[in-house]
């Protein structure tokens, strides 16, 4: 049951997104995000949506999938909207107690929420359909100018994708554990949220030492492999620009370009 | 030209306290003398802590002799330079399947070693496609390791050390911590890249089973080879087995016993078949 979980919530389909290359996704999640902060008017928000929408029905994943990740995040979002509503100070809609509500503080809260559920959705897009391989594949080689400056790039994205290959394994491995300490009496689920807390400290001593223990074996393995770091690898799926992947950049070029010269326009 | 020369080995452990002075020594490997031909097939077998598995990590560089010399292919294991090609000519599986499967999918965990001696990414798919057949995992390659049995993940290990085209393959316990099934699973590809492929196999283990087919045996005990030669020779001295808490195939017991009890058989009966062919002699 436990190892069914997949991480990074990836939905397997066909789509035009799902063969993207992973860096167009990337750039493009961070172009979208860009775009929402540019300007407060209605006519590039509306935009968004409309690119939004496209994205959405393009990538045939399903609406309430997305929706899901929202849920998270609703009360944050609440929260956010509030503060904004009774603490930017303008001109007085009205009162309640001693709260007073303003228009500027209104439409502020109105496109803070906006923001965020559009930046939510967007991004979930993202890693709804690419699989967490590619992503760190992608985020290597976006990032590999950095090396210059001895950033350690590959490293970062063997070690994000070496967690990701043992998370099903330390998830399985916790499972065990609990089983073996309730037959002996173990209590995981009464009492109060400390006393949960409490009863969590034993079963992390021994995930942390068999953890370990998995590394020092792996780490034997991959040198017995002949690995030597990210000098002189090759790769098995290299990361090739295709045609669609080029026409989505100037899609979003092009989405970009709209968004600001709507904000100007308006 | 020998694969694999061992000449006078020996390993100690350093065991230190709290603050770093030395507690004692313990001699895990205590002066091995082993040579092993290309194509050959080995057993290498041993009680628990009788340092074989210490005995193996050498053989690929891992670990490094304290004294007397390790040459594998030729080549000095001491000797810096040497490394990446020693492990390249000698493979390694170990111990627990899933402590050694880097990549997500099997076919990108095959791919593996053949990516860090930089060969060109086509020459990749074509190494990961016939590694994958030769154990026989090629229609699983696009499955997540961790939907595979234990011994389909051995086999996958197997694969990847095999994309790396290797003279010879170190296999450290491989099926300790598999089911029976599964250890017939293993047992079965690996003899088959020994007699198809033509690959050097050493074979680290304690079930006497699999050592049956192999062309010769090292029993080791304290660090020390106790006993060498072919398995018949091995197993015909059923009581030395015993006092090196070592139990034989239990036809071999079974014929040891009928003979102690005065039946004629011959020492060193190791398969079933052998056993009904020289009990009809009998008759």
């Amino acid at each position: 049951m436990i190892r069914e979980i997949t991480f990074g919530q990836y939905y397997q389909a066909d789509s035009v997104l799902h063969r993207l290359d992973p860096r167009v996704k990337l750039i493009g999640t961070i172009i979208y995000i860009i775009s929402l902060f540019l300007y407060k008017e209605a006519a590039p928000f509306l935009l968004a949506l409309l690119f939004l929408a496209a994205m959405i029905s393009v990538s045939r994943v399903p609406f309430k999938y997305m929706v899901r990740g929202l849920k998270a995040v609703v009360i944050l979002l609440l929260i956010t909207a509030a503060f904004n509503m009774f603490l930017t100070k303008g001109e007085p809609l009205f009162t309640i107690w001693k709260l007073t509500i303003t228009k500027e503080g209104l439409t502020n809260a109105v496109f803070i929420a906006i923001r965020l559920i559009f930046l939510i959705i967007g991004s979930s897009i993202m890693t709804l359909t690419t699989t967490p391989n590619q992503l760190t594949d992608g985020m290597e080689k976006l990032l590999a100018p950095l090396k210059v400056i001895k950033v350690p790039i590959h490293e970062i994205s063997m070690m994000m994708s070496i967690a990701l290959r043992f998370i099903p394994i330390l998830l399985e491995e916790t499972d065990k554990i609990m089983k073996a300490q309730m037959a002996r009496g173990a209590d995981f689920d009464s009492g109060n949220m400390m006393k949960k807390i409490k009863a969590m400290v034993p079963l992390l001593v021994p995930l942390f030492v068999s953890a370990f223990r998995r590394a020092n074996d792996l780490a034997m393995a991959m040198e017995a492999r002949c690995y030597q770091g990210g000098d002189g690898r090759t790769k098995m799926k290299p990361l090739k620009y295709h045609k669609a992947d080029i026409l989505a950049y100037v899609i979003l070029l092009a989405y970009l370009a709209g968004v600001i010269v709507l904000g100007k326009l308006l | 030209m020998n694969i694999i020369d061992v000449k006078k080995l020996v390993f100690e452990y350093i065991r230190r306290d709290d603050e770093g002075n030395v507690e004692g020594i313990t001699t895990a490997v205590d002066h091995v003398d082993m040579d092993i031909k290309q194509g050959d097939f080995v057993a290498v077998l041993g009680h628990n802590g009788s340092g074989k598995s210490t005995l193996a990590k050498h053989l690929n560089a891992i670990l490094y002799p304290t004294e007397g010399t390790v040459w594998v292919d030729g080549k000095d294991t001491q000797d810096e330079e040497n490394l990446i090609s020693i492990r390249k000519s000698a493979g390694m599986v170990f111990q627990n399947p899933d402590n050694q499967i880097i990549g997500q999918i099997v076919e990108e965990d095959v791919g593996f070693g053949p990516e860090n001696l930089g060969v060109e990414t086509q020459k990749i798919w074509e190494r990961v496609e016939e590694s994958l057949k030769a154990v026989g995992m090629y229609k699983y390659r696009k499955k997540s390791p961790n939907r595979l049995s234990g011994g389909q993940k051995q086999r996958v290990s197997i694969a990847g050390v095999l994309a790396m085209h290797p003279k010879c393959i170190i296999l450290d316990e491989p099926t300790a911590m598999l089911d029976p099934s599964g250890r017939k699973e293993v047992i079965r590809a690996v003899r088959a890249l020994n007699e198809v492929e033509g690959i050097t196999v050493i074979l680290i283990t304690h079930y006497m089973e699999e050592v049956v087919h192999a062309d010769k045996v090292y029993v080791m005990d304290k660090g020390r080879v106790e006993m060498q030669g072919t398995p018949k020779e091995i197993f015909s001295q059923v009581e030395k087995l015993k006092s090196l808490r070592l139990s034989v195939p239990q036809v071999t017991l079974l014929a040891h016993e009928l003979k102690k009890s005065g039946v004629k058989l011959p020492d060193g009966i190791l398969t079933t078949k052998e056993l009904i062919e020289e009990l009809k002699k009998v008759r």
